[in-house]
């Protein structure tokens, strides 16, 4: 395993899980992954992080708001 | 009237999602309330000039964040450009020490998920200086792309890139703070935790 590709990957890691990366990078990081597991599992820490932290940060709508913002727009409140 | 007939239809369905982002924005409810009707008025006043078959929810963001600019920054009296304490690359991963729990046959969601609450998450978020938060908010929890941020935010994809790059590092930070506190991970001595070799590496 050559540091070179780690250090390569690890730098584009954000680039490649925003899918950012041109088709070629990609490709060259994803045959990187398949061979050196410690990176893997950092692409893998990276991804779920991510899922996590898109999951915590939903707030339910207050029915007063969703009623105000279907008023402002003219609809009747049952189709808000 | 067709238009904004069409635009109500079309736009309901983002309120959730747009309010979710106000709320990081704004800190508070009272004002992401305030925040999301004076977008949702906006748009609506605006929809006219909306190009059909472009993308809505990216322009419902961008007023979102223009608003929000405009009015609550004003507010809060906080300088344009605030900067983050340089934290390492890896920082959480590093600290935690991997996937602990991939090991044990548990998915890393899963473990994830318990590390952290809710509040915890949404606090580690809001904490962050607005001008890493909003990118950090666009691509991490609604899934923009850096193109479409630039565009949100008015910045250029080069600056939307390194915004990202350090508000996600602070938030790592952060949230590993409170994987200490939770007993999940040693608090870790900075000096020993950054060996100096690695900033001259760098």
């Amino acid at each position: 395993m050559a540091d070179g590709d780690c250090n390569d990957s690890l730098e584009q890691l954000y680039i490649f899980l925003d899918g950012e990366l041109t088709d070629s990078k990609r490709a060259s990081i994803h045959h990187h992954l398949e061979e050196c597991s410690p990176c893997l599992e950092r692409f893998d820490f990276e991804a779920e992080l991510r899922t996590v932290i898109a999951r915590r940060c939903h707030d339910e709508v207050p029915e007063s708001l969703r009623r105000k913002v279907a008023d402002l727009l003219g609809l009747p409140a049952d189709e808000a | 009237m067709a238009d904004q007939a069409r635009f109500a239809e079309q736009a309901m369905e983002h309120m959730s999602a747009l309010y979710s982002a106000a709320l990081r924005m704004t800190r508070n409810p009272a004002d992401a309330e305030d925040l999301v009707q004076e977008t949702y008025l906006k748009a609506y006043r605006g929809f006219g000039g909306f190009e059909q078959g472009t993308n809505l929810r990216a322009w419902l963001y961008r007023i979102l964040t223009n608003s929000y600019i405009n009015t609550y920054r004003a507010k809060q009296r906080r300088p344009d450009e605030q900067e983050l304490d340089e934290a390492e690359d890896n920082y959480l991963f590093l600290r935690l020490g991997g996937l602990e729990a991939a090991r044990q046959g548990r998915s890393a969601e899963d473990e994830l998920l318990e590390w952290f609450t809710d509040a915890e998450v949404k606090e580690a978020v809001e904490e962050l200086p607005e001008n890493f938060r909003l990118p950090v908010i666009l691509a991490d929890v609604e899934g923009f792309s850096y193109k479409e941020i630039a565009e949100i935010l008015d910045i250029p994809m080069g600056t939307v890139m390194s915004r990202l790059h350090r508000g996600r590092k602070g938030l790592r930070k952060r949230l590993y703070e409170y994987a200490v506190a939770h007993g999940l991970a040693d608090r870790v001595d900075e000096a020993v935790a950054v060996p100096a070799g690695d900033d001259a590496a760098r």
